[in-house]
């Protein structure tokens, strides 16, 4: 038993304590003293016994303040002298600062309709920041074509061989696979029909006309937008952003503005890498599965695709490479000032640079059909 | 070069702050702060931890609007002036952040040439010249290539000052210059900033809370309170801490080493 009470005698309750009081040890609960406090009405003052107590570590001092806020509830005197010395300084230093009842106070007991007010104007807020961003980024480009503006060519050229030669073995990856996964599904249907050469045509105009676009959107803006998000962020903690606006250099031109450049350069060379790695995943699908040979898969190729496809497909990867630097540079400037912020603001860029491309597509695919080509 | 000023004039005013309240959204931090920096001063900011020093600074300097009140630099105010004129300010303002706040993804040479390429048209030469003279002045000499995560943060700090004093400013910031710093470094940091106040001519204001710096450079300061959330004090530290008649004052200048006799 480390915990064990004599009396209360003449109004005094003793409360012996032994043995080892270490965290992770079995300790007894409060609950016995409240309970003992509670049962007994006569007792005045409270005093300890440890000359048995061997070892105590933070879980001692935890349970006298406990004893010590139920003393003073019931108005009982706490003496503190039968303490250890350490013990009766650590709940002297915990104690002397009264608890600030107001520190916690912020955001609580909100109602429904003041919840659904802020997030109305945090989410107005948030729509006006993102079409100041968007026309500002503008206005950065607008300088850039009248030679104005105001960057470093070397970050735009690292920016650029960051997401173009050093993105090509993902994108390889990933096009063959889709390539591959999209001949898979088309075999099966056509073979019903015995029109295999067709497959050349399924995955041809899939990939140049949107799927190479989509996949390499989607795999810049998990690499590079994140990217991008988490450097100005972390640019944004250290103070750099506020050092460049306060040199004048606006953060626009000299930080947005490479790397918006860098992604649209690259998005439509990329695009069209990602095209014939798709087309060679559906060839190896074709020759290998469905008997076709090389020259009969090329030539089917060649006269499915037709020009229109191919600049459907790269607009839209020029779309995609403004929205992706756009979404991971809008995230970044937006960082707060934590490490915990920047990862958000690449989260963020990512959620943000997909769903956009999605949208895109979606809007391209209508105006074409609309437009009919 | 400005022209070298060994004796700087005290009367001569030169930034005014006048009835300035700062607040974040609807949480007002500071109100009616009035004092005024004069020429070749080091005019030290001090209050305790979190009273809103460091967001006076980035009010004074053109990076957080004020909610009320004005900034000015000798007869223009700041936060009203023509973008022409808030920028001939900006050049001639020059900041240690913090943390150094170094362009990180740039070496040292980069980060002191970046004010002059972008202020004015010297030859690549004259940059790199001025430069080296920059970072030699700071104790860095031999430094240019280094990237800032390659040194130590005292030095990031130095480097921060040289790109600070690029473009010879009139007016030099500086936010808790000797934080994280061992007292040696910090020490040497303090005598740079009165180096270069009087080879510079420049006039230094100091976010700080260190006392021995506070003493050791400051001539004129402003006393930040957090519970009154105004400005209690102003003047040189010394002469506030013999005659001044309030207790949280005296206590904040002796380290709190007064508690328990004034208070």
């Amino acid at each position: 038993m480390k915990l064990r009470f004599n009396g209360p005698i003449d109004g005094v309750l003793m409360i012996r304590l032994s043995g080892n009081w270490q965290i992770g040890e079995d300790l007894p609960s409060p609950n016995e003293i409240k309970n003992k406090l509670e049962s007994e009405t006569d007792i005045q003052r409270v005093a300890f016994d440890t000359k048995e107590l061997t070892q105590w570590d933070s879980s001692l001092p935890i349970l006298l303040l406990k004893i010590k806020n139920l003393c003073s509830e019931k108005k009982i005197y706490m003496d503190s002298d039968g303490l250890p010395r350490g013990a009766q300084r650590l709940i002297e230093l915990a104690t002397a600062v009264p608890i600030e009842k107001d520190a916690r106070s912020v955001g609580e007991n909100k109602t429904f309709l003041s919840l659904v007010g802020t997030e109305t104007i945090h989410f107005l807020k948030s729509a006006k920041e993102m079409i100041a961003f968007i026309g500002e980024a503008f206005l950065a480009f607008i300088k850039f074509l009248s030679g104005k503006a105001r960057y470093r060519r070397s970050d735009l050229f690292k920016t650029i061989q960051g997401c173009g030669a050093q993105a090509l073995p993902i994108v390889s990856l990933i096009s063959i696979l889709v390539g591959l996964i999209l001949a898979f599904v088309g075999a099966i249907q056509l073979k019903m029909f015995g029109a295999q050469i067709y497959i050349a045509n399924l995955v041809g105009i899939a990939m140049v006309r949107v799927m190479g676009a989509v996949m390499t959107g989607i795999i810049m803006a998990g690499r590079t937008g994140a990217a991008f998000a988490a450097q100005i962020g972390t640019m944004e903690v250290n103070e750099e952003i506020d050092a460049l606006k306060t040199l004048g250099i606006s953060p626009m031109e000299f930080l947005v503005l490479p790397r918006m450049l860098a992604l649209v350069f690259m998005m439509p060379l990329l695009c069209i890498y990602a095209d014939l790695m798709g087309i060679l995943g559906g060839g190896i699908v074709a020759i290998g599965m469905l008997d076709l040979n090389i020259s009969q898969y090329y030539i089917q190729t060649k006269e499915a695709i037709s020009l229109n496809d191919l600049w459907i497909g790269l607009f839209h990867s020029a779309v995609f490479g403004v929205l992706v630097a756009l979404a991971g540079c809008l995230r970044g400037i937006q960082c707060g000032r934590s490490s915990a912020d920047v990862g958000n603001a690449a989260t963020s860029a990512v959620v943000t640079g997909i769903v956009s491309i999605i949208v895109a597509t979606a809007i391209i695919t209508i105006m074409c059909n609309v437009l009919g080509i | 070069m400005t022209t070298l000023q060994q004796q700087p004039m005290k009367t001569d005013p030169y930034i005014i702050v006048r009835d300035l309240t700062m607040a974040y959204g609807d949480y007002v931090i500071m109100r009616d702060l009035n004092f005024t920096v004069g020429r070749g001063d080091i005019f030290i900011i001090m209050g305790g931890s979190g009273c809103g020093k460091s967001t006076l600074m980035k009010i004074m300097v053109g990076l957080k609007e004020p909610a009320r009140g004005q900034v000015f630099y000798g007869d223009l105010n700041f936060w009203e002036a023509f973008p022409d004129d808030r920028k001939h300010i900006v050049k001639n303002i020059g900041i240690l952040y913090q943390s150094g706040a170094l362009w990180s993804s740039m070496t040292l040479a980069e980060n002191v040439a970046l004010p002059l390429e972008e202020y004015t048209d010297l030859g690549p030469n004259e940059i790199r010249e001025l430069v080296s003279f920059k970072l030699s002045m700071v104790g860095l000499a031999g430094y240019e290539d280094f990237y800032p995560a390659e040194i130590s943060g005292g030095m990031r700090k130095r480097a921060g000052i040289a790109r600070a004093i690029a473009l010879d400013p009139d007016i030099l910031f500086f936010d808790e210059p000797s934080a994280g710093l061992d007292p040696v470094s910090a020490k040497r940091l303090d005598d740079l900033i009165l180096e270069l106040r009087n080879s510079l001519g420049a006039t230094v204001v100091v976010v700080t809370h260190e006392l021995a710096s506070i003493f050791a450079i400051g001539n004129n300061s402003v006393f930040l309170d957090s519970e009154t959330r105004t400005m209690t004090a102003a003047g040189n530290p010394q002469m506030l801490l013999e005659n001044s008649q309030d207790p949280k004052i005296i206590n904040f200048l002796m380290r709190g080493e007064t508690e328990g006799h004034i208070l």
